[in-house]
């Protein structure tokens, strides 16, 4: 269910590495429970993001959620059409990636959960 | 049993155009007299360079114009004068009529706040008279009328009790919440620069004390508490969370917006509260406006009284005058001195009532809620089974796990019953929650009637969700698209707009 | 007691419908010690009649607005309301409704209030304006905050000649959290070689009212421009929104955000409330705004509705990270300001303006021509303006209530360096033959 190719955080994120870089969203488990998505908050190019902590919000008309950085880094892309376009995280939240960072600790990724775990996880209804 | 209502009137039904859709340029619906000064040139009167070009693009409508648009307007809108609001945590009673010809007449509408005060005397008198009432109803030394509305005292008090550590050389950093509490708790927590730890409730909707006492420390600058709480329930264990509290030396907050279970039964400053806010447009029935103006009352002990926000009202003999010198206020939350015109109408309630009479509201409006819990506990789930206060929580998990029928749909089809829908999805520890509180205001008729159409809404969830996920039916307008609202908010009117926007 | 319906055979009914014996029975989770054992000690309920005498004789003992000329302003201005204003906005359906949660029912207090965003926007010349906020001053507290959240600079620039009370409340509200509010000294006009000079890398916005609290038109463009260039948001407070009949709107020379007081727009003075705050911005700053904002889409059916719209900012949501703590606002103010605009319509407002603008020239004029009265600032004017007196103003005051005329401020309440100053206001509703009564009197008073 969950793409076995992709790591996953306890806070529904979602880390595709790249090489050196790690390319970020949120799982469809999220953009679920979020349903309706109606904004998208990500950070700058060049903006520093800490493991674990928020690195910009998600929006829906009912609630507004942070979402969690799954490495620390710096940030080198922002898919800026998300913001034109926020509901694409429901159609398609491992197409809808929000940021690529540039790891500056990569035995962060190791705290991440396979997509198994990730399953397991959710399934305790987290 | 009662059946949704005949089909509304078309003034209903029919959209409204904008007000800037109507009338005709040039078009006026005013009357001002002619300038009766020289006349002389406008740019020596102000520059051109600080003239506006254009007028603003305001309405060019006539007087019957705005008459009819409005009078139209009103007839789409709900309120306590047509039917009921069984609003949990909102207090909706009657609204007296009386109370708005008080405040209304010259005497007090028409006050400039700088005029000396030798020309308020009577305004200044009833402000100090409010102070006193106000003190006694809460057990409290002495009460502020500056603060807006509820949330703006919460402000008022976290920023007091800051004032109040500062002044004590403690630096306390953390307000406790519990699980239940209503939003502008932690809002106005950490809009006052602080930490929020929330703490959660027990099997008996009280605070969980043990739950309690593992957070307090002296990093704590207050438990921000209500009582009765937002499940509709008496704290039980007040007593020994105002000594835990008072033991690592933090101060104990009063949300005072359920203040209408407990009037002349029990007072917040006798159960160990230092300071707390009050509603006036809840528990003493000034009109809610749509959604404001309220009038919030912040009370307290006399240990915090040197931070009040200044002016306070002083007597002296005869005379009643406005006190700036107070070294250590935390200064103003707004210019000038409150809501008075509310504060008016909170007195005009407050003298109708009398001491009998506000504890009798508060019986009825406790008597009224547990009445309607007996009658509605076989068809909901009962969020606690406990003896209520002025308002209950059901949960509407029954019809969704069986019929997915939510709360929200359920909410929805109470409208075609012609009631207001309860408060839903909070507190929001109880899952598909409904808060109801009827208040005293409301007869057993209305009360019986209210009763029959959840019990009929619920009914359907079981014979016909269909109807009850689509509803409302009979309203001037069906479910709104609040998806497009969010993601391209339309919130002004452009004169080039035609036609009406399409759904994303 | 006639707000309370049940009938004692009705309670017996509910008290055993409830399965209780007792009212006491509803009240045994309360602990005995903190039982209130006694009545209440209030005065005994009045009847109808006798309330209404009693609430008579205190407002007996006012000098309201219709028993004087009123030439005093400061943040509170004595307008003609027209007929409709009452008649309307305070009619029952919208004075006794609660906010519209429940959208399908209250489409006319959210239409209304639409309305007002837009009309708020025509006058301010911004993108967006909200649904209200308390008053101004502590509108001006909360622009404050979202400059400091929008820029992420921590220091707040304010002219002295922003009214001392917005000021006042501005302290209140940041001192507390790490910003830093520094005063920018103005003398009549805020100086724009000073702003620029004040200005700084940490500087989030700089504050400035127009008109100010001493009279006088801003230089707003310039102003604007000494921000800008160093990256900070230009934020006017606006007090006088009548004002706006007349003056280029903020939104047309530079402004990120406008705050204002709304109690000109159609709201009776009530000795300082209910006002109404006024916020408006830029629309790619709209997600960072306080307070409620209604939005029009469509329902099930393709008709328009309204609706409240990113309420997830909002407290009730979002908690202890909203935008604001506020929930309670002044919307009916905010229907009394839309019916007021509705009423007097594009012409009226101008008409108002300008009559305020001839009649507080005429007076000017006429002051400053007696001998020992001067014009304390050289700047353009609107409604108010500053004057220096040959005795202190608190006399002046004093021997003009004898004549029923409410005098002006006096400037040393607030400045101790203006203690021989006035600040005078004349609307539309001062006529001339008040004007020149009062000029009779100061020329008399000495």
């Amino acid at each position: 269910m969950y793409p076995k190719e992709l790591r996953y955080s306890k806070e529904h994120e979602w880390a595709k590495v790249e090489g050196k870089r790690v390319r970020v969203g949120i799982t469809k488990f999220a953009a679920d429970r979020l349903s309706d998505i109606v904004y998208v908050e990500l950070p700058s190019v060049g903006a520093e993001v800490k493991f674990m902590e928020p690195f910009g919000v998600v929006e829906s008309v009912k609630a507004v959620s942070d979402i969690y950085a799954p490495v620390s880094g710096k940030v080198v892309e922002v898919n800026a059409a998300l913001v034109e376009k926020p509901e694409t995280l429901n159609t398609d939240p491992y197409g809808a990636w929000m940021m690529v960072v540039e790891p500056s600790n990569p035995a962060e990724l190791d705290q991440l959960l396979d997509a198994e775990a990730y399953t397991a996880h959710v399934g305790e209804g987290h | 049993m009662s059946t949704p209502t005949a089909p509304t009137p078309l003034t209903r039904q029919r959209p409204v155009p904008v007000i800037f859709e109507r009338g005709a340029p040039g078009r006026i619906g005013y009357s001002l007299p002619a300038s009766d000064v020289p006349e002389v040139p406008l740019d020596s009167v102000i520059p051109a360079a600080h003239r506006r070009a254009h007028p603003a693009a305001l309405p060019e409508v006539s007087e019957l114009d705005v008459v009819r648009h409005y009078t139209i307007l009103s007839h789409r809108n709900f309120s306590i004068d047509e039917g009921f609001y069984p609003l949990g945590s909102c207090t909706m009673k009657y609204n007296p009529k009386i109370n708005e010809d008080v405040a209304r007449q010259a005497g007090f509408a028409r006050l400039h706040p700088y005029a000396p005060e030798d020309l308020v005397q009577g305004a200044l008198e009833m402000v100090w008279e409010l102070e006193r009432a106000m003190a006694e109803i809460t057990g409290m030394d002495r009460v502020t009328f500056q603060p807006a509305a509820g949330a703006h005292g919460e402000l008022t008090s976290l920023l007091m009790i800051g004032r109040y550590y500062a002044e004590k050389r403690e630096r306390r950093s953390t307000v406790i919440v519990p699980d239940s509490a209503h939003g502008t708790n932690p809002a106005s927590a950490a809009f006052a620069g602080y930490r929020v730890v929330e703490v959660k409730s027990d099997h008996r909707g009280n605070m969980d004390l043990d739950a309690l006492k593992a957070v307090l420390n002296q990093d704590v600058a207050a438990l921000m508490f209500t009582n009765p709480n937002t499940l509709g329930l008496f704290e039980e264990h007040i007593l020994e969370v105002a000594r835990a509290v008072h033991n690592v030396g933090a101060q104990l907050y009063l949300d005072g917006a359920n203040f209408n279970a407990i009037l002349g039964i029990t007072r917040p400053g006798d159960q160990g509260f230092d300071i707390m806010h009050l509603n006036l447009h809840k528990t003493f029935a000034t009109p809610h406006g749509g959604g404001g103006p309220g009038a919030g009352a912040v009370a307290v002990r006399s240990h915090l009284t040197p931070f009040l926000p200044v002016p306070t009202v002083e007597r002296d003999g005869q005379r009643f005058t406005f006190d700036y010198e107070r070294p250590k206020t935390i200064g103003k939350m707004r210019a000038f001195y409150g809501n008075f015109g509310n504060l008016v109408r909170g007195y005009a309630y407050v003298r109708s009532m009398g001491a009998s009479g506000l504890r009798e509201a508060s019986e009825m409006a406790v008597l009224n809620a547990n009445y309607l819990l007996a009658r509605l506990r076989e068809h909901f789930d009962v969020a606690y089974d406990r003896v209520c206060k002025h308002e209950f929580v059901l949960s509407g998990r029954r019809q969704r796990d069986r019929n997915h029928v939510t709360t929200r749909d359920m909410a929805k089809r109470v409208l075609d019953y012609g009631f207001h829908a309860p408060t839903i999805y909070f507190p929001l520890i109880v899952e598909e929650a409904i808060m109801i509180e009827p208040t005293e205001t409301e007869s057993l008729q209305t009360l019986d009637a209210f009763v029959d159409a959840l019990v009929a809404v619920a009914r359907e969830a079981e014979t016909d969700p269909e109807l009850v996920r689509t509803a409302p039916h009979d309203t001037p307008v069906t479910r709104l698209d609040e998806v497009t609202a969010a993601r391209k908010p339309d919130l002004r009117w452009r004169p080039e707009r035609s036609g009406v926007p399409s759904r994303a | 007691m006639k707000y309370i319906p049940a009938t004692a055979a009705e309670r017996e009914r509910m008290l055993a419908a409830a399965g209780v014996r007792s009212m006491e029975d509803l009240f045994r989770d309360i602990p005995e010690e903190a039982r209130l054992t006694r009545p209440l000690d209030l005065p005994p309920a009045l009847a109808d009649p006798d309330l209404l005498a009693h609430v008579r004789e205190l407002a007996d003992r006012n000098t309201d607005c219709d028993r004087l000329a009123c030439f005093l302003g400061a943040g509170a201005y004595d307008h003609f309301v027209p007929s409709t204003v009452a008649h309307l906005a305070l009619r029952p359906e919208f004075l006794t409704a609660y906010t519209p949660y429940q959208a399908e029912i209250m489409q006319g207090e959210l239409q209304a209030i639409y309305e007002y965003q837009s009309m708020m926007c025509e006058l301010t010349g911004m993108d967006v304006a909200n649904a209200s906020m308390y008053d101004g001053a502590s509108a001006t507290g909360e622009a404050a905050c979202m400059a400091v959240d929008l820029t992420k600079r921590s220091e707040v620039l304010i002219s002295t000649a922003v009214h001392p009370e917005y000021r006042q409340v501005l302290r209140t509200y940041t001192g507390h959290l790490p910003i830093t509010v520094r005063e920018l000294p103005a003398r009549g006009l805020t100086s724009v070689e000073a702003a620029r000079a004040a200005i700084t890398d940490a500087t989030a916005a700089l504050i400035v009212q127009s008109p100010n609290f001493f009279g006088a038109i801003e230089q707003g463009e310039a102003l604007a421009q000494a921000a800008h260039d160093k990256g900070a948001l230009f934020v006017v407070a606006i007090a006088e929104p009548i004002s706006l009949g007349i003056l280029r709107p903020p939104g047309e020379y530079g402004a990120d955000i406008v705050i204002g007081e709304g109690q000109s727009l159609g709201n009776a003075l009530n000795f300082g409330g209910p006002y109404l705050g006024v916020i408006a911005t830029r629309e790619q700053y709209v997600r960072r705004m306080p307070g409620r904002l209604v939005g029009r889409t469509v329902d099930t059916a393709g008709r328009p509705g309204y609706v409240l719209t990113l309420q997830t900012r909002e407290q009730h949501i979002r908690r202890a990270k909203a935008t604001s703590n506020i929930c309670t606002n002044e919307s009916l103010n905010a229907l009394i300001a839309a019916v007021y605009l509705a009423t007097l319509g594009r012409h009226g407002v101008a008409h108002v303006a300008e009559s305020c603008a001839r009649k507080a020239h005429y007076a000017r004029e006429r002051i400053t021509g007696l001998r020992g009265y001067e014009l304390a600032f050289d700047a353009p004017t609107f409604n108010e303006f500053t004057v220096r007196c040959p005795m202190p103003p608190a006399e002046i005051n004093r021997r003009l209530l004898t004549h029923g005329i409410l005098g002006g401020l006096e400037l040393g309440r607030f400045y101790p360096e203006y203690d021989d100053c006035w600040l005078l206001c004349v609307t539309e509703q001062r006529s001339r033959k008040e004007i020149d009564r009062l000029v009779d009197h100061l020329e008399a008073l000495r």
